[in-house]
């Protein structure tokens, strides 16, 4: 059992970012009930922009650029989004819900070409700075001053959209457009923006775990956003789709138990074929799958009737 | 009624007749393919590839080694009467797609000969494709032993699927096993870790490295997977440290290669991760911030910027001005594209100089004959459709670049 402590950390450092991206995801649902498919593309915009940033100073330790990258990362990501928002999302908002679900897939696909034919020297992976040093805590336990980062990002974030959504003006209209738009609407609320702020929420987390991604591996390419989408999306359904809290805790779970089928599953006797990264995705969705099954409405999720 | 039956008869007509345009327009357009325009004839070299997607510059080096073949072959007259041009077409890597693009270079009567694809998967679904149009296929960069021997070349029954298949790559056999032969008698290196990526060329090649080990005498500490496009393997570099290997073969290709290195390193075990000629891509070294220093991988024939034969295609391939590097495999591509011009000549010559009517089968019969010294050394193939070059070279890096260590002949 010495190597759980590891397998705990890398789990919560991989989870923690399927938090931050899953983040993206909940918040365009709770309000307007889209999955935006295009999220993992926003993510990958604002590692580009992280990285563009990064180009500019050179020189700068890593340590003090690493703020103004999250700006820079940031602000593409916000920006994308919102114009994502506002051109592509927001004149199909009466449309049937197959339209602008396939117009995700395409903005994806069509944001993934734009950074791959325009982007210097971005048709292959291009090295992210990284920090690459670890601290050696006890005899079994090391931590990644990369992972770092995103252990600490994580938890502040999420303190800090509690608090907003919560309390601040802005957060309860949401709260309350994401109840009941047409109510929300006739009490003053202006609609068109809290679904803006959405987006912009949701990219601006983004662009926190566009950072964290990049400083993991140390490289970032033009697909990067697929996979990463692809797995936050399950994190915040399994969290329960539409609650924030739910979103870092689905991404925390994914994570670690991607993490421990790794390490555990083939030790169990007669498993051994069954284990190892192969077979990590297979349990990851068994866990879903079972977690669906008890609570259809995820971990954290309230079962709201359907306005489709 | 009548009214009625009348416009019937009118819709047909005229469906019939849009129809018929549109075979017409379809058959001219061939046409200019193929046949004598000013007693020139062209022919056209299909080129399949990965054009875009994280493996496009590999792709493009391909694409462009094989105009730069085709360019030399216009320029030298190499076939009297015979002008080559090429049709590039993108199969992202995606072995659908390489079928759609294999349909749709038989269906062009024009197209006498195919260069590539890249990867050993793609090429699976594309082979019967032109086996049944009887169309010349040359990949630069297959390893995949079962594309030329069959399914069943690891129980030592060797069988050509497919006549018209041929390469001027080594396969993943010789490759594995050479790897395996240099990590434990000239490294030194006695157990080893495998990790492949679930793909046709990643899994094959690993299970013939950990064969070829574990019949040198050395250990296999473990073997795991990982998935294609993800990025976090540190857990799998975590159980490769517990296992205490002293080195990593990896099967698959260079981003995920990279960063499972870098992983390795960063977790704490500072051991060499060896691989086949995928992971022989400045995008390996690059791809995590990690110092990969000491790293392996084997590499296909002799360097192609040592060989002699390659310094010409090195520096015209400069002069040309592309906007790529040739890479990994640009030399093979060139060798490929030039045995289908020898074949062409070949054909052209038997016919008094006038391409001949079954051109497709002509230039196939042609293609197992062509011997010539190419880029990459001597370039003929064997019954099976194989390269018969069979030199491979290991490189390390080395101070942050790939050098070459030790070239050789691979003998059983």
């Amino acid at each position: 059992m010495h190597e759980l402590p590891q397998t705990l950390v890398n789990g919560l450092a991989l989870g923690a970012l399927y938090g931050l991206v899953a983040i993206g995801y909940t918040m365009v649902y709770g309000i307007v009930q889209l999955i935006n498919f295009a999220h993992g593309e926003i993510v990958m915009t604002g590692a580009f922009g992280a990285l563009t940033v990064h180009l500019w100073l050179p020189g700068l330790p890593l340590a003090a650029a690493l703020p103004l990258m999250l700006i820079g990362g940031a602000l593409v990501s916000v920006s994308v989004a919102v114009a994502a928002e506002r051109f592509a999302y927001r004149p199909l908002r009466d449309a049937p819900r197959l339209a602008p679900l396939i117009t995700a897939i395409g903005l994806s696909i069509a944001l993934q070409q734009i950074v791959w034919a325009f982007y210097p020297n971005a048709k292959k992976p291009r090295p992210f700075p990284q920090f690459g040093d670890s601290f050696q805590l006890t005899g079994s336990l090391r931590i990644q001053r990369d992972d770092l980062f995103v252990l600490i990002a994580a938890p502040l974030c999420m303190l800090a959209l509690g608090w907003f959504t919560a309390r601040s003006r802005t957060g309860r209209a949401m709260q309350a457009t994401a109840q009941d738009p047409g109510t929300a609407r006739l009490m003053g609320i202006d609609t068109d923006r809290i679904i803006a702020v959405a987006f912009a929420i949701g990219g601006a987390f983004a662009g926190v775990a566009a950072v964290a991604q990049g400083l993991r591996t140390g490289t970032i390419n033009f697909e990067m956003g697929f996979i990463l989408g692809l797995k936050a999306f399950t994190a915040a359904v399994l969290g329960g789709i539409g609650n924030i809290y739910g979103a870092m805790l689905g991404g925390v779970v994914l994570g670690i138990a991607e993490a421990a089928a790794i390490t555990y599953i083939q030790n169990i006797p007669g498993m051994s074929q069954l284990g190892g990264g192969g077979w990590k995705d297979v349990w990851a969705f068994v866990l879903l799958i079972v977690v669906l099954l008890v609570r259809p409405q995820g971990l954290l999720g309230e079962r709201v009737a359907d306005r489709a | 009624m009548q009214r009625r039956s009348l416009l019937i008869l009118i819709t047909a007509l005229t469906t019939g007749s849009l129809t018929l345009t549109a075979c017409g327009s379809r058959g001219g357009k061939s046409d200019t393919g193929s046949s004598d325009t000013g007693k020139q004839t062209t022919v056209v070299i299909g080129v399949d590839g990965p054009m875009t997607g994280s493996l496009s510059p590999v792709g493009q080096g391909i694409k462009n080694s094989v105009d730069l073949a085709v360019r030399t072959a216009n320029k030298n007259k190499e076939v009297k009467g015979v002008t080559f041009r090429t049709e590039v077409l993108d199969d992202q890597a995606v072995p659908g797609t390489g079928q759609q693009n294999a349909a749709k270079l038989v269906a062009d009567q024009g197209v006498l000969g195919v260069v590539g694809p890249l990867n050993s998967g793609v090429s699976q679904s594309m082979q019967g494709v032109f086996a049944k149009a009887g169309l010349a296929q040359v990949s630069p960069s297959n390893t995949n032993p079962a594309l030329s021997q069959g399914d069943n070349w690891a129980k030592g029954e060797k069988k050509r699927p497919f006549t018209t298949y041929f390469r001027t790559a080594t396969t993943d056999i010789i490759q594995g096993r050479f790897a395996a032969q240099y990590l434990f008698k000239d490294a030194h290196k006695k157990k080893v870790f495998v990790v492949d990526d679930k793909q046709a060329y990643g899994a094959g090649i690993a299970t013939i490295f950990a064969d070829e080990f574990r019949k040198q005498g050395g250990e296999i500490a473990g073997t795991d997977h990982l998935t294609v496009k993800e990025t976090d393997f540190s857990s799998i570099a975590e159980k490769i440290k517990n296992s205490g290997a002293d080195s990593v073969y990896f099967g698959g290709q260079f981003p995920e290669g990279g960063l499972l290195s870098g992983q390795v390193k960063k977790a704490g075990a500072h051991i060499p991760l060896m691989g086949g000629d995928a992971i022989y891509d400045p995008g390996f070294i690059h791809a995590s911030g990690e110092n990969k220093d000491g790293d392996l991988a084997t590499s296909v024939g002799y360097p192609v910027d040592q060989l002699d034969s390659a310094k010409a295609f090195v520096k015209n391939y400069k002069d040309a001005g592309y906007k790529d590097p040739y890479a990994a495999y640009g030399g093979y591509a060139y060798d490929a594209a030039w045995a289908l011009v020898q074949a062409v000549k070949q054909a052209v010559g038997d016919n008094d100089g006038k391409l001949p009517a079954d051109a497709r089968g002509k230039i196939v019969d042609a293609l197992s004959k062509v011997s010539f010294d190419g880029v990459t050394g001597h370039v003929s193939f064997d019954r099976y459709g194989d390269n018969t070059n069979k030199q491979l070279t290991v490189y390390q890096v080395t101070d942050g670049v790939w050098k070459s260590l030790k070239s050789a002949t691979f003998k059983d």
